[in-house]
């Protein structure tokens, strides 16, 4: 009974405890629920974007560049399709068979197959391995022939840039190739769409319009798992092409200049006198950046490094010669706008001129006699031009040669590696070589020797402004949007010389006329030095001065031997030059022509002007007649 | 007659049948059912491994609590101690002989089964105190000797335990055993005295912890701390719940567990794979079904007229209610990750082992819930 009774109290305690018990549990219950609806209800965004992050990852695709046409619209920068074979290691079920089956079907090196194998260790599984970037079709074909044997292997097909005129534009373009570490941190744009496998312009114009050029990249978006690896695609993003660029050159008259040139070191520019367009320039020799896009080989690097010719160099606007004697003609019109001389002032010519005991030699030994600025020029005769030179002084000879753009960059913004060159005065000399200028220096400058330091541009926009009537030019390599016409060019360039005199380069057009008259009678009168290289017909007919550029300085024995151009050594050979402008009625094109240790400007040189203004002119017309011009901004 | 004699029951077979708690049986039947499917999505949506084998061990287990429902709750009583005894010879052996698996010892391999003697721990100690505390004088629960016995009866298995090493479970079977200490009417003010103490002694206690279980408290404090490492699960699986929203990702479609972001989907972490797919609405889903289960239990204590039942079924209700609170606080990230199962939905043979025996007695002390057992 007692125990009854116990039991009884026994069990309100506990059912009392359990009360109590029970409460707690509805408050931590409650506690439970809350949380869940806090994470759920109120959170849900938050977390709903962390899940999505989690298992949604963005892969980008190398964007397109940009094609670069020329003013035809050819290409000549593209995009060309590519064969590339990837190597899926999880996919592979026996790696080193796979490895020994694809050396011996595409004759891979050694060095290739342990980087293969040591990517394979660094890669996660299912990450691919590019074994080739670049197959050939025939590669391509074999490997898809024996594919069934090749489990895990991929062939792809990607796109890459491509010079389909290879080295004729090398200078001008650059080339593309894979970024290193400083280059990707330096540019933003680089920076953000940087992808693995892609490529950024090195040089030239690729580089400077890189943003430009750069597309942007497609975008693939796959579902991946807590490893990174790929579920399932979500989505496909197209990314765009880059954007075009239009050049003003001619790609007929760059070949052209390249065959020209071909095994010769030197540098053709062409010009639009009146719009400044450059119709060609070519520095040669040249490369193929098409080597680059995959990574140069090391022999073929040291092979265009270690050229003589010196083919990296760009020689259109980062080689510096001496003018030689096609600086005649800013000598006289120099002389003739401070009017130190008139067109009839003679000199007598005895080939040669002593001045304070130094002598000075005209190169032709026995001399010109009298001489007036006409044949002068015609002979190219450098008695007479020392003496105007003489006459004139170097400090006014300066400011002509300033005005007609010698000593400035000539493109500016474009390349990094222009060169300004120079010109001498009395002032440069003293600030920089810390010594009073000497007459005898003056001499020499007025021959276009010495200090004076040109490049083949300048020499062309020279030459262009003296053809054009002695009018200001801004040179361009872009079309940005509808060029003007010829009578626009002309009308403009006239209109704005009024707005702003610094743009007219003459006080007398006379002036500007009798040196035009000179040139043209060294090309087509007798005894002209280009005589030979004359075209007759008046459609092609042209003015030009040649010059030839001493190297080094001649001695007396060697001025008494006069060796032919083969018996000097290649290093000492005089540079020949030749600046020209044509038709010489009507005139529109100018050009300057240089060849390195070619010896004489009218042996070497003037020739190929002959053959390049018979092409610059027929193509004048379908110039002309370009019409699909489109808006760039740039 | 002599049959159900032999059964110790006063009662027919039939109205055993009668008499079993119908609402119990069919939440429970409801359980396996999710269980099953979330295994199923575990799996990727495809019946393999887990979902085969957890469907095997239902297979098995259910009629066992069947079995044990229609034994007499006389005999648990009975053999209450010996039970006792058997589970700790068990952790004894265990710690000697039994099975390693990521740096602690706590399984014996059967062949057909691997059992984890802890589990069946959390129901052993529910069964020796209800025993005890059931033949004990209400007099005597409060007295030095009784409260030092019963706090040896708790520690032998929990210092067993955690010598494992396996804290969230000896966790769970000291408040299970705690849990009938405070039914049985221990003074209030013990409860308060020790709690104070044992806060007072926490930073003590916590120099003693293993450097994983430091970290894994440090964890919790911060689980920015280190996101990929030790904060990784808390992170991975609030994103999962968070991201579930009010109506869910929907069946098959968890991509954080079908991705594999969530560690242990199948078995600490189950949950966290549910509340994905179905919301917030199925989780408050799952939580009534539970309460539903764990007021079932409460109410057959309630009704038992014995007081080994009465305690029992209190004790193992809130057992139960203490395995899912530190299962849903520690996915839910409010506490530390201790290796605590969901009972029911959780992969695991021993756990499920466990809860089934335990739901038996809870159906047998339905069924003889109009008997008295002598003391």
């Amino acid at each position: 009974m007692i125990k009854q009774n116990l039991g009884i109290r026994k069990s309100d305690v506990f059912n009392r405890r359990m009360f109590i018990i029970g409460m707690a549990k509805v408050v931590i219950l409650a506690g439970i629920v809350s949380r869940l609806f806090s994470l759920q209800i109120n959170e849900n965004k938050k977390y709903l974007t962390l899940s999505d992050k989690n298992r949604i990852r963005e892969w980008k695709l190398p964007p397109t560049r940009g094609n670069i046409v020329d003013y035809f619209g050819n290409i000549i920068a593209g995009n060309l399709k590519v064969y590339q074979l990837h190597i899926i290691p999880e996919q592979v079920e026996n790696f080193n068979y796979l490895l020994v089956r694809l050396k011996t079907l595409l004759d891979l090196s050694d060095k290739k197959i342990q980087k293969i194998t040591e990517l394979k260790n660094k890669l996660k599984p299912w990450d691919s391995i590019i074994v080739s970037e670049n197959l050939t079709w025939s590669q391509f074909l074999k490997v898809n022939n024996y594919l069934y044997d090749l489990v895990g292997v991929k062939p792809v097909m990607t796109i890459s840039r491509n010079y389909p005129f290879n080295d004729v534009y090398t200078h001008v373009l650059g080339y593309v190739s894979q970024p290193n570490q400083e280059e990707i941190i330096e540019n933003k744009t680089v920076q953000e769409r940087f992808v693995p496998g892609m490529k950024i312009g090195k040089l030239g114009l690729e580089k400077k319009f890189e943003n430009h050029l750069i597309g942007t990249n497609a975008i693939q978006r796959y579902e991946v798992n807590a490893y990174g690896k790929r579920i399932n695609q979500l989505e496909y993003q197209k990314g765009s092409q880059g954007n075009k660029i239009r050049l003003t050159l001619d790609t007929e008259v760059q070949k052209l200049s390249a065959k020209l040139l071909l095994n010769k070191a030197g540098s053709i520019s062409v010009m639009d006198i009146y719009t400044g367009d450059i119709i060609a320039m070519y520095s040669s020799p040249s490369y193929d950046p098409n080597l680059f896009l995959f990574g140069i080989s090391q022999d073929e690097w040291e092979l265009i490094r270690n050229n003589p010719l010196k083919p990296l160099i760009h020689k259109t606007i980062s080689g510096l010669y001496s003018p030689g004697s096609t600086i005649k003609p800013i000598v006289a019109l120099s002389a003739l706008e401070n009017k130190i001389i008139n067109p009839n002032f003679k000199v007598k010519c005895t080939g040669k001129t002593e001045l304070y005991g130094q002598t000075f030699h005209c190169w032709k030994e026995k001399g010109h006699g009298f001489v007036s600025l006409k044949n002068a020029m015609k002979q190219s005769c450098d008695t007479y031009f020392y003496e105007i030179a003489r006459l004139l002084g170097v400090d006014r000879l300066n400011i002509t040669a300033k005005k007609f753009g010698l000593g400035e960059k000539v493109l500016g913004q474009y390349f990094d590696n222009e060169k300004q060159g120079l010109f001498p005065n009395t002032s440069w000399k003293k600030n920089n070589l810390g010594r009073g200028w000497v007459l005898g220096e003056t001499l020499i400058t007025g021959i276009g020797q010495g200090y004076t330091q040109t490049t083949p541009l300048q020499l062309c926009l020279m030459t262009a402004q003296i053809a054009n009537g002695g009018y200001k030019i801004k040179p361009r390599i872009l079309v940005n949007n509808k060029p003007l016409s010829l009578e626009q060019a002309k009308n403009s360039m006239k209109v704005d010389s009024l707005h702003s005199p610094n743009l007219k380069l003459f006080d007398d057009p006379k002036n500007i006329k009798t040196v035009q008259e000179a040139i043209f009678s060294s090309t087509n009168e007798i005894y002209g030095t280009s005589y030979k290289s004359r075209i007759d017909d008046p459609k092609y007919q042209f003015a030009g001065k040649t010059g030839t550029s001493q190297v080094k300085r001649i001695s007396k024995r060697e001025r008494e031997l006069d060796l032919k151009l083969e018996q000097i050594p290649y290093k000492d050979r005089d540079h020949a030059l030749y600046v020209a402008y044509g038709p010489y009625v009507n005139p529109r094109y100018a050009l300057s022509i240089i060849v390195e240790h070619g010896g004489s400007g009218s042996k070497t040189a003037a020739p190929m002007a002959k053959e390049l203004f018979k092409l610059i002119i027929d193509r004048d017309e379908l110039r002309k007649k370009q019409s699909n011009f489109e808006d760039i901004n740039i | 007659m002599f049959y159900y004699k032999r059964l110790n029951s006063d009662l027919s077979i039939i109205q055993k049948i009668k008499e079993i708690d119908y609402v119990l049986l069919i939440c429970i039947i409801l359980l396996s059912f999710i269980s099953l499917m979330v295994m199923y999505s575990t799996d990727g949506g495809d019946i393999l491994f887990h979902t085969k084998n957890h469907f095997m061990k239902l297979i098995v287990l259910f009629p066992l609590m069947l079995v044990i429902a229609f034994f007499n709750i006389k005999h648990w009583h009975t053999f209450a101690y010996l039970f006792y005894f058997l589970i700790i010879l068990l952790l004894v052996w265990v710690s000697f002989f039994g099975l390693k698996a990521s740096g602690s010892q706590r399984w014996m391999n059967l062949y057909f089964f691997v059992l984890q003697p802890s589990e069946l721990m959390k129901i052993a100690i529910i069964l020796t105190l209800a025993k005890y505390y059931h033949r004990i004088k209400i007099e005597n629960v409060n007295s030095l000797s009784s409260i030092t016995l019963v706090l040896s009866i708790i520690l032998l298995p929990v210092i067993l335990v955690i010598s494992q090493p396996d804290l969230g479970t000896s966790v769970l079977i000291a408040l299970s055993g705690l849990i009938i200490l405070w039914i049985a009417g221990i003074k209030i003010k013990y409860f308060v005295y020790s709690f104070i103490f044992g806060i007072i002694s926490l930073p003590f206690i916590i120099s003693f912890l293993k450097p994983y279980q430091k970290l894994r408290i440090l964890t919790f404090l911060d689980p920015d701390r280190d996101p990929l490492g030790a904060g990784y699960q808390i992170i991975q699986s609030k994103i999962a719940i968070g991201s579930g929203g009010f109506n869910g990702k929907g069946f098959l479609k968890g991509t954080q567990s079908y991705l594999d972001f969530l560690p242990e989907k199948h078995t600490d972490f189950i949950f966290t794979l549910f509340s994905e797919e179905f919301g917030f609405i199925g989780s408050i889903g799952l939580l009534i079904l539970y309460t539903i289960i764990i007021i079932r239990i409460i109410h057959i204590g309630a009704i038992s007229r014995s007081n080994f039942s009465k305690l029992f079924c209190f004790g193992f209700a809130f057992s139960i209610f203490i395995y899912i609170v530190v299962n849903l606080s520690m996915v839910l990230g409010l506490l530390p990750i201790v290796g605590s199962p969901l009972p029911i939905m959780s992969y695991g043979g021993s756990s499920l082992l466990a809860t089934m025996i335990g739901f038996g007695i809870v159906l047998s002390a339905k069924i003889n819930h109009r008997q008295l057992i002598a003391g």
